[in-house]
């Protein structure tokens, strides 16, 4: 990474001033703390810190409207899929299998999800599902988001950077809560403050997701990185150079580092490297051919951040428009293009990271709010329903297929009965690849499933 | 309202001895309009410096010579949401029996349809109380409306019901600065209250302890203060408190009205006595003072002891409170008069929250409002979306509404106030109407036309107004970008020195 800034020499002036580390935790932002620690220059695949599990990402791809689950990963071996959907089927001939006799194979559409599943990068966890299930958009996306089943409360990835300090600590801008990370060891991190930095989550898109709104994180969250920023500069150019002045300065003299005012004057600078940092790092050309539609920018932009070494652990993107209750066609039409945007954009976010060898050190999870009904309605399409698959991409995984088919011919009203749920993932996500307590975040014991190695 | 033991409490001195009359400048009024509502423009502060604090504040929280602002008839429909009809019911029941899977579905669209309709309502009806923040002229009566729906927090997106947020929101109107035990009694008789701490199907030997439990731990006596058999048997004492449609139903059948003991009482106890118990603790009056001082004056720290004068300061209002029989307005003319209130503890120790933020902006600068569209997603992306609360504790306020993407918002929000410009990709959303200076400026101008062509003066005068404080570091900056343009303090130079003003960290504090 390039440190020829203006921040690069703030952090220079104090290191080269020979002031210890501790005295330059207090003054200098979280970002640039961790420069300072040398993440941005480690080598790729190696984790920042010596004998510190913390560089593994997490990327949540999250389907918005409900994705037809029967129609994703298809159960062409059984004959009530074919009765009950007689408009919209996928004939078994073009169904992608992905293991001899199993029954269910991959929409057409997802081809390059069946390049991932045969170069042992993709798991198709089925039949993912909630007691009661509960068929408002917004309601279900909430149980999702808060993994609880009342939809209320905490995101669980917020909650994850509250008990795992990688959040913003009460208000103590990019610095943990007072209480120390668990897995900090301040001998090995080179601070003598004890503490480690953690980066909040980002988000791209229009809101912060409430998955990653914890009580005390919050996520940086944009559009596009241009609204991470002030946009006071957009209105004249010679607004810069005084804002520059009066916002990147850190805590005045005769300011007390710990009172309200230099608390907001610290993350005021804190806003402005993030944002150089972050803008900085989206600026670099991918290093493989995405799609050209938002999601693909979308991805591109997490590449890119995850290459440049920000130090972020948890991504959050979406996609919309799979609420197809009418016209939503079959091998071909709207569910078909939909299910190519975010497969063939997966398979270039792998591409681009492999490139740069981050693919091992990220993993994305893909889900939707609910899946289906199994029989499709009046106007060629499909109503809410409930029980549908989830997607795990990364090196890391283990391929192929992760429990049963949900069965056509044993319904709760219609509806799919679920086999395993989410919360189980989730517990697995955070256990296995995050190295967090999952029972303190979910505030349950999920059975873990073997989704990795 | 009762203020009849003002005159006995001033004999007697205190920390919250009254500020002189002397002492009531500039600083002062400017420091009054922004707690006790949304800020002031200039001319306003320089009105309440020759009313005095006395005046000052009788006018802003006995409301006497300010007209209500009645809410009109029919303003929110009243029937998206509710119980369905008999026919309705008896649809839904034939198609679950004959397994109808047509008949159902149509019934699922019609109720998703409803729902849609009613999430339009509630959008409405942020935009209506955000309106009223902007324009009332009470603007307490608006800020302790906001104060109980944070105290007695409850969320749309759990109840889902609009017109129920609407008498809910009516509800803490109409109480704003009046007492806050009636206020308790009409809480556990609250549609929206009751469906959100799922006190509707609370029925006797099943009772759900949720709104008890609530009750005492957030709304009014906090933790320690009680023991779980309390929530027990308060629980018991609130079955059969529910609503039909949006009107509260006690049903006796559903009621226990068997012996409790609660907090050391013993009778057979309904939610009115249950309230009744909780009132009597001094514990309570202790602990809504400190939320009200936390809200009105400056945050306390979470453990531990705040300092003496403060100590001493809480003590004093919650003595008062009691005295005055939970009349909230004594209490905040008290503390709105005393010599704390403008001690260096409290003044520019608070973070705006976001609602102060824009609706303060607008207030004081006089800017237009623009898009309420574009302020609404804005409050709630700093973390405040009014008639959505996080959770039944509220808001947590002062550093939690900070981080890097909310003060890159804090900053942009006041671009657009200012300018009507939106970032990049959201040219549409993009405002023509322009920023009018004079009503800010009008007191640097009235008695000398030349001040204007003073920056450093122009420069001090918008500080002082803005920030309350004018630090070297800002002037010097300021005076850089006047010069560098020509040194013309026009419109647009003063449009640009609040741009630059506003995204400085102090403009957060208040």
């Amino acid at each position: 990474m390039d440190l020829h800034n203006a921040q690069a020499f703030t952090r220079r002036h104090f290191l080269g001033t020979g002031l210890t580390l501790a005295s330059a935790s207090m003054a200098l932002p979280a970002f640039l703390q961790r420069s300072a620690f040398g993440l941005p220059m480690a080598a790729p695949g190696m984790s920042s810190i010596p004998g510190v599990d913390e560089d593994k990402i997490l990327v949540v791809l999250q389907l918005g409207g409900g994705n037809d689950g029967l129609n994703t990963v298809i159960p062409y071996g059984d004959d009530n899929y074919y009765r009950r959907r007689t408009g919209i089927n996928i004939p078994s001939n073009r169904v992608l299998e992905l293991s001899q006799n199993s029954g269910v194979g991959l929409h057409p559409s997802l081809a390059a999800f069946k390049e991932l599943h045969d170069e042992g990068m993709l798991s198709i966890i089925q039949g993912i599902g909630y007691p009661n299930p509960n068929r408002s958009h917004f309601k279900s996306m909430d149980i999702w988001h808060t993994a609880d089943t009342s939809g209320t409360g905490q995101g669980w990835l917020g909650k994850y950077f509250d008990a795992e300090c990688c959040g913003y600590g009460k208000g103590e801008s990019g610095s943990p809560d007072g209480t120390q990370s668990q897995r900090a060891p301040s001998a090995s991190s080179g601070s003598t403050t004890g503490e480690m930095q953690g980066q909040p989550g980002i988000a791209i898109g229009r809101e912060a997701p409430l998955a990653m709104q914890g009580r005390k994180a919050m996520p940086i969250s944009f559009e596009t990185p241009d609204l991470f920023r002030w946009t006071g500069v957009e209105v004249h150019e010679s607004l810069e150079k005084p804002y520059t002045t009066i916002t990147k300065h850190g805590v005045r003299d005769g300011v007390d580092t710990d009172s309200t005012a230099g608390f907001l004057m610290r993350t005021t600078l804190d806003a402005q490297v993030s944002s150089d940092l972050i803008r900085k790092a989206v600026r670099q050309q991918p290093l493989a051919q995405y799609p050209g539609n938002a999601l693909g920018r979308d991805m591109a932009m997490v590449a890119s951040m995850i290459r440049a070494g920000l130090g972020t652990r948890v991504y959050y993107v979406s996609l919309g428009g799979f609420d197809t209750h009418a016209g939503q066609g079959n091998q071909n039409g709207r569910h078909a293009n939909l299910l190519q945007t975010f497969a063939t954009t997966i398979r270039a976010f792998y591409q681009d990271l492999s490139a740069s060898e981050n693919d091992a050190r990220v993993l994305t999870m893909v889900f939707s709010e609910f899946g289906r009904r199994v029989s499709q309605n009046a106007s060629g399409g499909t109503d809410h329903g409930t029980a549908a698959p989830m997607f795990l991409v990364g090196p890391m995984v283990k391929p192929g297929l992760i429990g049963d088919h949900p069965s056509l011919s044993d319904l709760d009203n219609g509806d799919l009965k679920y086999k395993i749920d989410f919360r189980s993932v989730y517990a697995s996500i955070l256990e296995d690849w995050l190295s967090a307590d999952s029972k303190t975040i979910l505030e349950r014991s999920y059975r873990k499933l073997p989704v990795f190695g | 309202m009762s203020t009849t033991e003002t005159p006995a409490t001033q004999a007697r001195a205190g920390v919250l001895s009254p500020i002189s009359r002397e002492s009531f400048g500039y600083t002062q009024a400017r420091h009054l309009l922004w707690r006790a509502g949304f800020g002031g423009t200039p001319d306003q502060i320089q009105l309440l410096v020759e009313w005095g604090p006395e005046r000052s504040v009788e006018h802003l929280v006995e409301l006497t010579d300010t007209p209500r602002q009645p809410v009109e008839e029919g303003r929110f429909s009243r029937s998206i949401i509710g119980s369905p009809d008999a026919e309705t019911r008896a649809r839904y029941r034939r198609a679950r029996q004959t397994n109808d899977e047509e008949a159902l579905a149509r019934l699922r669209l019609e109720r998703q349809r409803r729902q849609a309709q009613d999430r339009k309502q509630i959008r409405e009806m942020q935009w209506w109380w955000l309106t009223r923040l902007i324009e009332t002229p009470r603007p307490l009566e608006e800020k302790m409306t906001l104060f109980w729906h944070g105290h007695f927090a409850t969320s749309y997106r759990t109840i889902e019901d609009s017109y129920h947020m609407f008498v809910q929101n009516q509800l803490y109107r109409s109480n704003a600065l009046g007492n806050y035990g009636v206020l308790m009694h009409q809480i556990i008789r609250d549609p929206a209250m009751i469906a959100y701490l799922d006190n509707n199907d609370s029925r006797k030997g099943k009772p759900n302890e949720n709104l008890a439990r609530e009750i005492m731990e957030l709304f009014s006596l906090g933790v320690g203060n009680y023991t779980e058999n309390d929530i027990k048997e308060g629980a018991r004492a609130l079955t059969g408190y529910t609503f039909e449609d949006d009107r509260f139903v006690f049903k006796q059948q559903n009621h226990d009205g068997g012996a409790k003991r609660i907090l050391g009482r013993g009778g057979n106890m309904d939610g009115d006595d249950f309230v009744d118990t909780i009132l009597a603790q001094q514990a309570c009056s202790n602990y809504m003072c400190q939320k009200l001082y936390r809200f009105f004056a400056a945050d306390l720290p979470d453990s531990g002891k705040p300092d003496r004068e403060t100590a001493t300061v809480l003590r004093e209002m919650a003595s008062l409170f009691r005295r005055a029989n939970y009349e909230v307005a004594p209490v905040l003319t008290k503390l709105f008069l005393s010599e704390h209130f403008y001690s260096d503890r409290v003044v520019n120790q608070r973070i705006k929250s976001p609602v102060e933020l824009i609706v303060g902006a607008i207030r004081s600068l006089h800017t237009p409002a623009r898009d309420l569209s574009v302020l609404l997603d804005a409050m709630s992306l700093m973390g405040q979306n009014i008639l959505f609360p996080p959770s039944v504790a509220g808001w947590d306020g002062e550093r939690s509404w900070i981080n890097t993407s909310t003060m890159f918002v804090r900053q942009n929000i006041m671009t657009y106030l200012l300018t009507g410009k939106t970032p990049r990709g959201y040219d549409a959303l993009a405002d023509e109407q322009r920023f009018d200076a004079d009503p800010v400026l009008n007191q640097l101008t009235q008695g000398d036309p030349s001040a204007l062509k003073d920056s450093g003066r122009v420069i001090d005068y918008l500080l002082r107004f803005t920030l309350g404080q004018a630090p070297t570091h800002a002037r010097d900056a300021l005076l850089g970008f006047v010069e560098t343009n020509g040194g013309e303090t026009n419109d647009d130079m003063i449009t640009g020195l609040l741009l630059l003003i506003t995204a400085m960290p102090e403009y957060q504090l208040t």
